[in-house]
C-alpha cells in the first residue's frame, strides 16, 4: 500500500439545475493508492463537512460496478482513464502524486444536472418504458425448457444485456447520442426467440423514444470505448437494421420469418 | 451555463403513462426521414451513390494516360449513353440530376443531424475532452465535407462550365477539349495543390463514410466486420491515389498537351 | 401486553397448504381491482415484480424508490444464481429436496409452511423469467444450464454469467417499466420513505421525503408493501450498496410492525479482504467461485512466502479436510467461521494477513484457462480491478463479510406484518431463510414473494375493503407523521456538532462487527449494549450535517439512516444476547460442540424472536413464535 500525495482536484459545483456552476479547487494531501476514486471523494467530503462546508453531491451506490449509479467525467473521460471500468471501480493506483484531476458531471440535454455532479438519467427509463420489455404477464409462462435458445444466441443476448445504464455512452458521445444504450437494450431482447413477437414494435418504439431526447450516432465509437461493460458497436447496427424493417415489414406475416 | 431541467421546479410529479401518447401517422418515407436513424440511412444511401460517382469519375479520368483522343472520346461517350435509344445527353442529364438530388439529400441530412446534435448537448464540457477512439476522420466529417463541397463547386466552374478557367488556345474555354482543359488547369501549381488537398480530404471523408455505411444501414455480421474497415480504407485509397496522380502527372510533364 | 403471533398457516398437509390457501383466498373482481390503491416501497426484485404484477392485475399501484431508477436496486449486485427445483439435470432434485435443504441450511429456524411454498413456486419463477427474456446460461442444445452451489448436493442453480441478479432485476424492471409506460404504475423516484401511518389499527399509507426538494408528503393506500431490502449496512463495512438502509422497515417497526430475528445476519465467506482503513465497502466475490476454486491457508502460521512458492504438502485445504462430503461447498456460515478461526490463529494471507486463498490453479489445469474464463471471467476481472492482482496466476484472497440479513419485519403466511394492510417482501421480511440463507436463494425468495405470493395474499386482504375509500391524507395521523418527519430532519441540521454521519456510522459498525458479527459472546454483547447507548447519545449531541434540507443533501439522508441503524443495532445485540444457543449464522462461543460447530438448543430456542416497539429499542418486548416441524426432522446440521 502506497500513499498518493498532493492531488489537485478541480470539482464541478452547481447548486441546482437552474443556476450557474463553476469549478472548485481542492488539494488532497494524502490518499492510499488502494482507495477507490469514490473513496477519495468520500474523504474530501469528510473534510468539507469538518470545515462546515457542504459535501460534494455525486451519485453512487453499489460500488462494485454493476448498479450503474456512479458517473463522472474524469479528466475528459467518462468513468476516468481505465477501460471497462466504472468510476467506483477505478482505483487511485491509476493516478500518481501531484496529478491534477478534473471532475465534471455528464453533460447532455437529456441528462440535466440536479446538483454538483449528480445528473438525472430518467431519459433512459423513458426509452425502456416505450418498448424495452417482453410482454409476459405473470403466471402464463410455459416451461422454461420449451423455449430453446442456442448457446451463441444466449451469449449474444447476455453481451448486450450486460449494459448497466450508467450513461457513459451518452456522456462520451460527441453528439450526446444514446444509440449504444438503446441498441444494447434492443439487441438483448431482439435476438432471443422470446423477443420475436414484439421485435419490430420494440425497435420502432424505442428508437422513437430515443430520438425525442438524444443526439444522433455518427459512428465515432467513443460510446463503446467508454462503456464499462464494453458493449460492441454491433448493437447499433442491429438497432438500425431492425428499425428500418420495423417501418417496412408486413407485421401480419411476422411468423413466416 | 445552467443546464435546464425539463420539469418545473416545486412539487415533482410521478412518472406514469409515458408510452401512451400515440405518434403522428406519416407516410413511410416521411416517417423514416423524421428520425435520426432514418436520416442516417439517407446519409448512407446518398453516400453510396456519391461514392459510385467518385469511383467512376476517377476511372474515366485514367483515360488521360492514353492521350487526348481517348479522354475526349470518353467524354463524348458519356453524352451518348444509351443513344440512340435515348436522345443524346439525356441519360447523362438524368444521372446528373440524380447525383445532384443525392448531394442535396446528403447535405440536408447532415445539416439537420448537426442541428439535432447541438441541441443534444447545449452546454459543452467545461474541461478538455480526451477522446479515446474517435479519430481525425470521424471528428472532421463536417469540415472535410464542406471543403470537398467547395472544391466540387470550384471544380465544376473550372472544368465543366469553364467560368473560372478560361485558358483555351485563344484564351477561352473549349468544352470539347476535356484533355487540354485538364492539363492547362492542373499545370499551374496553386490549382494543383488545392486539387491535391481537396482529394486528400475527400479520402479522409470517404474512409469514415464508407465504414459508416455498414453501421448506418445495419449491415453487420461479426464474421465479416473486419472487412468493413479494409473496404473503407481500400476504397478511399484507390480514389485518392487515382485522383491525386493526375495533377502530379501533369506537373511532372508525364501528361502534357 | 401479551401479544400472540398468528402466522395464519393454512390447514392441510404441508404440500397442500399453498393450494388450499389459493383455493380459499378471496378474490377481487377484475372491474373492482382498479378501485384499490396499493403502495409498493422499493423496486428491487420483490418490489418491482410485485408492483408490475399487481398493476397487470388492474390495481392502481404507486411505486417508490430512493434511486433515480428502479434498475439500480441492490438486487442487481447478486452474482451467482437463482435456485429452482426444476431437476433439469436429472440429479435427484425435487421440491421436497429444495425445501429440506433450505430448512436445513437455515438451521431449523424458519417456518416450514413458508419455505415449502417457496420451493413450490421456485419452478414458476424460472419459467416466468425466461419468458421475460432473461438470458440464462444455456447448453449447446439450447436447454438451460445449471451449476451447483453451497449447501446443496444437486445442480439446481440457474445463472446468467456472474450477473444473475442484474439480469433478473432487469427482467422485473422491464415488466415494471412496461406498466409505468402503460399508466398502471406511478413511479416516484428519488423519494425515500420516512414514516408509515396507521389509522384505526390499519396501515393507511406512508410519508415520504423527496430527496431532490426535501419536500415531505403523504400517500394513502388500501395496502402497503415494504420491499425495502436488508440492513447489513448496520456494520458499516458490508457488501451492501452504500444506500441500503433499514429506515423503511424500522419506521414500520416503530409504528407497530414486529421485527423478527434481528441478530440473524449472514456473513458471506467469499469477499475481498479489507485493504485499508478508509475503505467504504467490501466487495463480494460470488460463492459460485467455490465450485472450482479450492480454499487453503499455509499450514505454518508464520509462512509469508507468496502462494506459488508454498509446496502442496505445506498447504491446508481446510474445508476439504473438515467437511469431506461438501468440501469447498460447505454452507456459508460454516465456511466463514472456519476462515475466521484460521485467520485468528495467524494463518491469514495477504499484506494484512486478513484473508485465505481461493486457488484456481487446479481448475485451470483441469478445464483449461478458457473454460475458467468463460465461467468466471467477469469476477476475475472485478477482482483484478480491486485487488490489483491477477487471479489466473495467483490465488484470490478472500475473507468473510456481512452480506445478507435473514432477520426483518415479522410476517405471517400471507407476508402480512403485524400491522394489518402492511406487507413485507424479499429481504425486508424475516421469513424463509431461518438462521442462515443458502446461496442463490435470495433472488428466489424476492421473486417468489413479488410475483407469486403477494398478488394472491393482497387480493385476499383487499377483498373485504371493497368500496371503502383510502384514508384522506389530511387525517390527523398523516399530519402528525409529516410534522414529526419534518422536525426529525430539521433536528439533524440543528445539532451543529462536530462529527459527520459517516463517522458515527463507522464507529457504530465497529461495535456491531466486533460483538455481534461472526462470533458472539455474552460478555461482548453486554459490552456492546453498554457502549451503543452512549455513542447514540453522542450522535444526538455532536452530529454535524452541513447544507440545507431544501435540496439534495446526501449528508442529511445519511444522518436519518444512521439514526435508525443505531436503534436497530441495539435491538440486534439484545436479540443475540437473548438467544443462548448457536444456530446458523448466529454463533455464540459459549454454545459449541467439541469440534467447534454450532450447538443448537431446540428445547428452549426453537422459535422466532419477534420484537414489539415500546419506545426504546433497549426495552423492546420479546414475543415468541414457536416453530413446529411436522415434515422436516429436527437434526443436527452437518456438512461433514
Amino acid at each position: 500500500m502506497k500513499q498518493l500525495t498532493d492531488l489537485k482536484l478541480k470539482v464541478w459545483r452547481q447548486a441546482g439545475p437552474e443556476v450557474d456552476g463553476y469549478f472548485e479547487s481542492h488539494t488532497v494531501d494524502k490518499v492510499s493508492d488502494e482507495a477507490s476514486f469514490l473513496e477519495m471523494l468520500d474523504q474530501l467530503n469528510e473534510r468539507l463537512i469538518g470545515e462546515g462546508k457542504e459535501a460534494v453531491v455525486f451519485d453512487h451506490d453499489c460500488r462494485e460496478g454493476i448498479c450503474g449509479t456512479c458517473s463522472l467525467m474524469i479528466n475528459g473521460q467518462a468513468h476516468g482513464p481505465q477501460r471497462a471500468t466504472t468510476t467506483c471501480q477505478l482505483h487511485m493506483r491509476t493516478f500518481k502524486s501531484g496529478d491534477e484531476i478534473v471532475i465534471e458531471p455528464w453533460r447532455a440535454a437529456a441528462f440535466p444536472i440536479i446538483k454538483d455532479l449528480m445528473v438525472d438519467r430518467s431519459s433512459f427509463d423513458r426509452i425502456v418504458e416505450a418498448g424495452g420489455f417482453i410482454t409476459a404477464p405473470t403466471g402464463g409462462a410455459p416451461d422454461a425448457n420449451l423455449i430453446l435458445v442456442p448457446k451463441p444466441v444466449a451469449d449474444a443476448a447476455m453481451d448486450s444485456a450486460a449494459c448497466i445504464g450508467c450513461g457513459a455512452c451518452v456522456a462520451a458521445c460527441p453528439n450526446g447520442a444514446a444509440s449504444l444504450f438503446t441498441g444494447a437494450k434492443i439487441s438483448h431482447l431482439n435476438v432471443l426467440p422470446q423477443g420475436q413477437s414484439e421485435r419490430y414494435k420494440r425497435a420502432e418504439a424505442m428508437v422513437h423514444a430515443m430520438d425525442d431526447q438524444f443526439g444522433s450516432c455518427t459512428n465515432h465509437g467513443e460510446c463503446s470505448a467508454a462503456c464499462p461493460k464494453e458493449i460492441s458497436l454491433d448493437v447499433i447496427a442491429l438497432m438500425n437494421s431492425d428499425f428500418r424493417k420495423s417501418k417496412s415489414k408486413n407485421r401480419k406475416a411476422l411468423s413466416r420469418g | 451555463m445552467a443546464q435546464t431541467i425539463t420539469r418545473p421546479s416545486g412539487s415533482r410529479e410521478p412518472v406514469t403513462g409515458t408510452a401512451l401518447s400515440p405518434r403522428k401517422k406519416r407516410s413511410f418515407l416521411a416517417d423514416l426521414y423524421s428520425t435520426a436513424v432514418g436520416k442516417k440511412y439517407v446519409m448512407a444511401i446518398s453516400g453510396i451513390a456519391l461514392m459510385g460517382f467518385v469511383l467512376f469519375h476517377m476511372i474515366g479520368n485514367l483515360k488521360m494516360y492514353f492521350g487526348a483522343y481517348e479522354l475526349n472520346h470518353y467524354a463524348e461517350f458519356l453524352k451518348e449513353l444509351l443513344y440512340p435509344l435515348a436522345p443524346k445527353g439525356a441519360v447523362l442529364w438524368i444521372l446528373r440530376g440524380g447525383l445532384l438530388a443525392m448531394l442535396v439529400l446528403h447535405l440536408h441530412a447532415a445539416w439537420s443531424l448537426t442541428v439535432m446534435n447541438r441541441h443534444a448537448r447545449p452546454v459543452k464540457y467545461q474541461s478538455p475532452r480526451d477522446y479515446e477512439v474517435a479519430n481525425f476522420a470521424s471528428r472532421t466529417m463536417r469540415y472535410s465535407g464542406m471543403i470537398v463541397l467547395s472544391f466540387l463547386i470550384w471544380h465544376l466552374l473550372d472544368l465543366t462550365f469553364g467560368v473560372v478557367n478560361t485558358v483555351g488556345a485563344d484564351g477561352t474555354f473549349v468544352r470539347e477539349e476535356v484533355y487540354q482543359n485538364v492539363v492547362r488547369s492542373l499545370g499551374r501549381w496553386p490549382i494543383a495543390a488545392f486539387y491535391i488537398l481537396a482529394n486528400l480530404l475527400l479520402g479522409i471523408h470517404l474512409r469514415h463514410g464508407a465504414w459508416s455505411i455498414f453501421q448506418s444501414l445495419g449491415w453487420n455480421n461479426p464474421r465479416f466486420n473486419a472487412w468493413r474497415w479494409a473496404f473503407a480504407t481500400g476504397f478511399a485509397a484507390v480514389v485518392v491515389v487515382g485522383n491525386v496522380s493526375f495533377p502530379i502527372a501533369v506537373l511532372l510533364g508525364i501528361v502534357k498537351v | 401486553m401479551s401479544t400472540v403471533l398468528n402466522a395464519k398457516v393454512p390447514a392441510g398437509a404441508l404440500r397442500d397448504k399453498w393450494d388450499n390457501y389459493k383455493a380459499d383466498a378471496k378474490l377481487v373482481n377484475p372491474n373492482n381491482k382498479r378501485k384499490f390503491k396499493v403502495i409498493v416501497v422499493g423496486t428491487g426484485l420483490a418490489g418491482a415484480s410485485a408492483a408490475a404484477t399487481l398493476a397487470e392485475l388492474g390495481y392502481q399501484v404507486d411505486a417508490f424508490t430512493f434511486h433515480d431508477s428502479a434498475r439500480r436496486a441492490h438486487s442487481i449486485a447478486a452474482q451467482g444464481g437463482i435456485n429452482a427445483a426444476k431437476n433439469y439435470q436429472g440429479d435427484g432434485d425435487s421440491i421436497n429436496r429444495l425445501f429440506v435443504d433450505t430448512i436445513k441450511g437455515g438451521d431449523f429456524r424458519s417456518r416450514e409452511s413458508n419455505v415449502h411454498r417457496l420451493a413450490q413456486v421456485s419452478v414458476d419463477i424460472i419459467d416466468q423469467m425466461v419468458a421475460q427474456g432473461v438470458p440464462f446460461a444455456r447448453e449447446y442444445g439450447g436447454m438451460l444450464d445449471n451449476r451447483s452451489f453451497g449447501g446443496a448436493q444437486v445442480s439446481r442453480t440457474f445463472y446468467a454469467r456472474g450477473q444473475t441478479g442484474q439480469q433478473l432485476l432487469l427482467g422485473a424492471y422491464q415488466q415494471l417499466s412496461r406498466q409505468i409506460g402503460l399508466g398502471g404504475v406511478r413511479l416516484f423516484n428519488r423519494t425515500e420513505l420516512v414514516d408509515i401511518v396507521v389509522i384505526d389499527g390499519r396501515c393507511g399509507g406512508i410519508v415520504v421525503r423527496d430527496l431532490l426538494t426535501g419536500e415531505i408528503t403523504s400517500h394513502a393506500a388500501h395496502a402497503v408493501v415494504m420491499a425495502t431490502g436488508g440492513y447489513g449496512n448496520v456494520y458499516f463495512l458490508s457488501t451492501n450498496a452504500m444506500n441500503c438502509n433499514v429506515t423503511a422497515a424500522w419506521r414500520a417497526h416503530r409504528r407497530g410492525a414486529m421485527f423478527a430475528n434481528p441478530s440473524f445476519t449472514q456473513i458471506h465467506p467469499t469477499c475481498i479482504p479489507q485493504s485499508d482503513e478508509s475503505q467504504s465497502k467490501l466487495t463480494l466475490m460470488s460463492e459460485s467461485l467455490r465450485n472450482d476454486g479450492r480454499v487453503w491457508v499455509p499450514k505454518n502460521a508464520d509462512d509469508s512466502r507468496p502462494a506459488g512458492q508454498i509446496p502442496e504438502n505445506e498447504r491446508d485445504y481446510y474445508l476439504e479436510r473438515l467437511y469431506p462430503s461438501y468440501g469447498n461447498l460447505a454452507a456459508r456460515d460454516v465456511s466463514s467461521r472456519a476462515a475466521k478461526r484460521l485467520v485468528d490463529k495467524g494463518h491469514g494471507v495477504g499484506p494484512l494477513k486478513n484473508g485465505v486463498n481461493l486457488d484456481f490453479s487446479a481448475a485451470i489445469a483441469r478445464l483449461g484457462r478458457k473454460v475458467v474464463e468463460e465461467r468466471y471471467g467477469n469476477l476475475f476481472q472485478m477482482y483484478e480491478r480491486i485487488a490489483g492482482e491477477d487471479p489466473y496466476s495467483t490465488p484470490m484472497r478472500i475473507y468473510p463479510a456481512t452480506h445478507y440479513t435473514m432477520g426483518g419485519l415479522w410476517v405471517d403466511y400471507e407476508l402480512g406484518t403485524t400491522i394489518p394492510g402492511l406487507y413485507a417482501a424479499g429481504e425486508a421480511n424475516f421469513s424463509d431463510h431461518g438462521a442462515n440463507r443458502l446461496g442463490a436463494s435470495a433472488l428466489m425468495q424476492g421473486l417468489a414473494d413479488g410475483y407469486f405470493v403477494l398478488p394472491y395474499t393482497i387480493s385476499n386482504g383487499l377483498a373485504p375493503l371493497l368500496n371503502k375509500p383510502v384514508p384522506s391524507t389530511d387525517h390527523p395521523a398523516f399530519v402528525q407523521a409529516e410534522t414529526e418527519a419534518r422536525e426529525r430532519f430539521g433536528a439533524y441540521l440543528d445539532i451543529k456538532g462536530t462529527r459527520s454521519p459517516d463517522w458515527f456510522h463507522r464507529e457504530l459498525g465497529k461495535i456491531i462487527w466486533d460483538y455481534c458479527g461472526m462470533e458472539r459472546t455474552q460478555q461482548g454483547l453486554e459490552k456492546a449494549l453498554s457502549e451503543l447507548p452512549a455513542l447514540y447519545a453522542e450522535f444526538k449531541k455532536d452530529l454535524r450535517v452541513t447544507g440545507s434540507g431544501e435540496n439534495v443533501n446526501q449528508t442529511l439522508e445519511k444522518a436519518g439512516r444512521v439514526d435508525d441503524f443505531f436503534q436497530l443495532g441495539m435491538l440486534m445485540c439484545r436479540d443475540a444476547l437473548d438467544r443462548q444457543e448457536s444456530c446458523g449464522a448466529h454463533f455464540r462461543s459459549e454454545y459449541q460442540t467439541d469440534d467447534g460447530e454450532a450447538l443448537r438448543d431446540d428445547e428452549n430456542f426453537c422459535h422466532v424472536s419477534a420484537y414489539d416497539w415500546t419506545g426504546d429499542p433497549m426495552a423492546a418486548e420479546l414475543v415468541k413464535e414457536p416453530l413446529v416441524y411436522e415434515t422436516a426432522h429436527l437434526a443436527t446440521r452437518s456438512y461433514k
